[in-house]
């Protein structure tokens, strides 16, 4: 694909992102283009996607992306969703997009108390989704790092009957061989969720990195395919309007 | 939907609490004090570890402990009581705390 026909992602960085550069790196890899937007800017520009990346937004004062979700871009990511742009949350940018109120939930501190930093397995849910669609589909769980210690996905119980219901959970913690089970659940997240969207699939928020995984030399390139998902859906949707145009 | 409102929206909050503007005019330094802790139904690991280890140490009877936070903020003297209230609710609403996993109490005090 062409630079010019490449899908264009933006890449948020509050103060305190740490994996801004990662994200940027992994899209470029992919054969995206990535250009970062600083939190205070007011609008996202020309772009097809938005991601939201770890790291420790404010030193994670007062609770995890808390005050992240005022910064003034998030306004404009907030449009971008209501208008149905595609917007993923990797990590901290998952509890910016629950703080946000564009996800349902919260993530609190591991049940455990520690942080963990470690390859989990995760078995994907739904694959009829712009971020799962390309994820492989013969039952073997992808493999992808995490690195939090507030990961713990809380919904009350009403908030996780509908997840259930309409299929949001996309990613749950599960062993080797695809089973969700306690022992696989790192953080005491309910329903073993890593990964949820919200009720029309176009925001989407987990903790483990796909950014962190998209070369073999890092251990794993499993990521690949929840980004290159996302790129799929982008390059359909630029398909369909130009056919509709 | 984000509210419309962003960083400097909160500092004009502070701002827009009333003080009395009279010359001359002095009264007590007033605060708000928030007391957050995890609902009920809120895993609470910190909680749970600091309760076992008060049974470790031999303080009986105690059946459970939920931390939290306590933030204290400083109001401009003079400050209405009930201006405060209503503006720092909204506050403890739409920021200090995250109604999905927290409870709060405020309390104005001079």
């Amino acid at each position: 694909m062409t630079p010019s026909q490449a899908m264009r992602f933006a890449i948020l960085q509050f103060p305190a992102s740490n994996c801004d550069q990662d994200c940027v790196h992994a899209l470029r890899v992919l054969g995206a283009q990535a250009k970062l937007v600083w939190h205070k800017d007011t609008t996202l520009g020309e772009v097809d996607a938005v991601i939201v990346p770890g790291g420790f937004s404010y030193g994670d004062a007062l609770r995890c992306g808390a005050i992240a979700r005022f910064s003034p871009v998030m306004q404009a990511v907030s449009r971008f969703a209501d208008n149905g742009g595609l917007v993923l949350g990797i990590c901290n940018g998952f509890q910016i997009l629950c703080e946000a109120g564009l996800l349902p939930g919260a993530l609190i501190r591991n049940r455990d108390l520690r942080f963990h930093c470690e390859q989990v397995f995760l078995k994907t849910a739904n694959f009829e989704t712009p971020f799962t669609s390309g994820i492989r589909r013969d039952g073997v769980p992808i493999r992808i790092p995490i690195a939090h210690g507030e990961g713990c996905y809380f919904a009350d119980a009403s908030t996780l009957e509908r997840l259930q219901a309409q299929r949001q959970i996309l990613w749950q913690y599960c062993d080797a061989q695809g089973a969700v089970t306690e022992s696989a659940n790192p953080n005491g997240s309910l329903l073993n969720i890593a990964g949820i969207a919200n009720d029309r699939f176009n925001v989407a928020g987990l903790m483990p990195h796909p950014d962190r995984a998209v070369e073999a030399i890092l251990g794993t390139e499993d990521g690949r395919s929840i980004l290159t998902s996302m790129i799929s859906a982008l390059e359909t949707r630029r398909t369909q309007s130009a056919a509709a145009a | 939907m984000l509210p419309e409102i962003c960083f400097t929206s909160i500092e004009k909050l502070s701002h827009s609490i009333p003080s009395p503007g009279l010359p001359g005019f002095v009264s007590a330094a007033m605060k708000a004090k928030l007391v957050i802790t995890p609902k009920k139904a809120v895993l609470d690991p910190q909680g749970k570890t600091v309760a076992n280890a008060l049974e470790h140490m031999g303080y009986a009877g105690v059946t459970g402990v939920r931390m939290g936070k306590y933030i204290e903020i400083d109001l401009a003297p003079g400050t209405s009581a009930a201006d405060a209230d209503k503006a720092l609710n909204e506050a403890a609403v739409r920021f200090l705390t995250n109604p999905v996993i927290e409870d709060y109490r405020l309390e104005i005090v001079e």
